[in-house]
């Protein structure tokens, strides 16, 4: 499938990158070559295949509903940043 | 001192245990081939003296005769791994100054046996890439060169910085991740042994994650025994990864009995791809031969899929990677660069820090994950997925391994294949299928092409049976006698 600049912007958007729209012209002939490489699959049959969920022949183990870890506020803000009176902080966002 | 880094695991254990030279004189020894190996960039953090400290700590358990796997081995770690206190950037600018508070499973077991840390390895940024050049601290040089011609060559990746150490003589082993290939390819790419183990087999916990169901990390040595040494001490179940497989660890080493006699090894006639070089094909064929002499029964067997495993990869890797890559946002670690709102701030810090091949990726993983086209191309992948592993199951009916290339050519120059990429990601097209299916593989060198590159053979085998993955590596290594050395030694000839 060819992308155009609009649908590049609109997933740009929605993975938060800012793309300049001086990049967008490029980036959609970048992403089209790759789709229409990647749209081989439709001559594979997968009529009634189960999609692969996991890899691993196993069950996700179960354990107690019990706190396990924590209390360690100070390590986690270390490489914030920034913080302030122990919180994260970001742009104000109400206002 | 130079004589100390040409030393293999399974040698320096036992230089070590013998007192013939201390942890603390390899570790010298190892530490002054890192920064002569400076011009590879292959290391992104140096830590001499951590790396000192552990091997005073291993000369003291070596005195006391309480000597571990992997006691006093000076290593490489992949700047994948989060290593408590030591900067771990993934080679991306997203984490400058991440200096994890924790550190991973599979680096924690490796210094519960005894190894040191020499430093962290440069990488392809976030593990996407085949050539190390999207590292966002500069490119990783290859430290062979093609005969006659200086140019320099990529190390493979995205542990190439990894490969690169190993076999400059800087460390004696590293480790590595491959998602599609990042181990198997480099090692090809650099004349030594990699391996991806079984999907589950290490813990991926305090790995930086790239595609969660696809990555695995595996040792990166100079020899197949030095490999299912390694492997022992990385191995084993987690708790903290819920795909960690909770089944023993076997005694590797101990499955190097040099004795293949009656194995089936299976050869996938799709990998005869049109166009690979004669002499990728040569050297194939010279591996049949090689088991075949040695009591193995080669069989020719099919996996229709191959051409497909590819292009599935293309849309799971870049669709679990833009879900990985969302936690990057300038709020809790890392870069942040400032905007207007909280959502500029978000566009701001992801756009300055994700490199070309990064941004791409999330963006084509944002895609076939958005409204209206998850069915028709992640479903779709998804299907394919299951289809490549019923490959391999029909063809383990009828064979023990496979042995394949690892990579359809050897190492590239540095700026080659990169207007395409396409043209890089086919590097994996023998790789691919392998994570795909979640089973363990292994790249050994096993000659040269004939402008004096290494070529490596892949030896891929059943879900956790690496022994028997590591038994035919190890009789293609012994009938191959692979002793060329790269160009650039930063640890001495």
């Amino acid at each position: 499938m060819a992308l155009d600049k609009a649908t590049v912007a609109k997933i740009a958007t929605l993975a938060r990158i800012k793309l300049p729209p001086s990049e967008q012209e490029h980036l959609a002939g970048e992403l089209s070559t790759i789709l229409t490489w990647i749209e081989q699959l439709g001559e594979v049959d997968t009529a009634g295949v189960e999609p692969m969920s996991s890899v691993a022949a196993m069950e996700l183990p179960m354990r107690n509903d019990e706190v396990t870890d924590g209390g360690c506020r100070e390590k986690i803000l270390a490489n914030a940043p920034d913080s302030a009176g122990g919180f994260f902080t970001v742009p104000k966002v109400v206002e | 001192m130079s004589a100390l880094t040409q030393l293999t695991i399974a040698e320096a254990r036992a230089g070590l245990r013998g007192r013939q030279f201390s942890a603390r004189e390899l570790a010298e020894a190892h530490i002054a081939a890192v920064a002569a190996a400076r011009p590879l960039n292959a290391f992104l953090a140096e830590t001499p003296e951590r790396a000192l400290a552990m091997a005073d700590a291993a000369d003291q358990r070596l005195q006391r005769g309480e000597a571990r796997a992997m006691e006093g081995i000076p290593l490489a770690i992949k700047d994948l791994f989060c290593t408590e206190g030591v900067l771990t950037t993934a080679g991306s600018r997203i984490l400058d100054g991440f200096k994890p508070p924790y550190e991973s499973t599979v680096t924690a077991k490796l210094w519960a046996a005894g190894a040191v840390m020499l430093g962290k390895a440069n990488m392809d940024e976030f593990a996407m890439g085949s050539s190390n050049v999207t590292c966002a601290h500069g490119a990783v040089e290859n430290p062979w060169r093609r005969r006659g011609d200086n140019r320099p060559l990529v190390p493979g990746g995205s542990s190439g910085g990894s490969a690169a150490a190993v076999a400059a003589r800087a460390a004696i082993a590293a480790t590595g991740t491959d998602t599609g290939g990042s181990i198997r390819q480099p090692a090809s790419f650099c004349g030594i042994v990699g391996m991806k183990p079984t999907y589950g087999r290490c813990s991926r916990w305090g790995i930086v994650a790239f595609a969660s169901s696809l990555d695995q990390a595996g040792p990166m040595t100079r020899s197949v025994r030095d490999a299912a040494i390694m492997l022992g001490a990385m191995a084993g179940h987690d708790p903290k990864d819920s795909t960690s497989a909770p089944v023993p660890v076997p005694d590797f080493e101990a499955a190097l009995t040099g004795d293949i006699r009656g194995l089936k090894i299976g050869v996938p006639h799709e990998y005869r791809l049109d166009g690979m070089p004669a002499e990728i094909e040569a050297l194939w064929q010279r591996g049949i031969d090689w088991v075949k002499a040695a009591g193995a029964e080669p069989v020719e067997i099919s996996l229709p899929m191959t051409k497909y495993a590819l292009p599935a990869y293309y849309i799971i890797a870049p669709a679990e990677a833009s879900s990985n890559l969302a936690r990057y946002d300038g709020v809790r670690f890392g870069l942040r660069v400032p905007g207007g709102s909280l959502d500029e701030m978000y566009e701001n810090t992801r756009a300055a820090g994700f490199g070309a091949e990064v941004r791409r990726r999330v963006l084509i993983g944002t895609y076939v994950l958005s409204a209206g086209y998850y069915d028709a191309y992640y479903l779709k992948a998804q299907q394919v997925r299951t289809l490549v592993a019923r490959d391999f199951g029909a063809a383990f009916q009828r064979c023990d391994v496979l042995l394949t290339p690892t990579a359809p050519s050897a190492a590239f120059a540095i700026g080659e294949k990169q207007d395409d990429p396409i043209a890089m990601y086919l590097n994996d097209v023998f790789t691919v299928p392998v994570n795909l299916a979640g089973l363990p593989g292994i790249s050994v060198p096993a000659g040269l092409a004939a402008d004096g590159l290494p070529l490596g053979l892949q030896v891929i085998g059943r879900a956790f049976d690496e022994a028997t993955v590591l038994r035919v590596a190890e009789i293609i290594e012994t009938a191959a006698g692979f002793t060329a050395k790269p160009a650039f030694l930063a640890g001495g000839g």
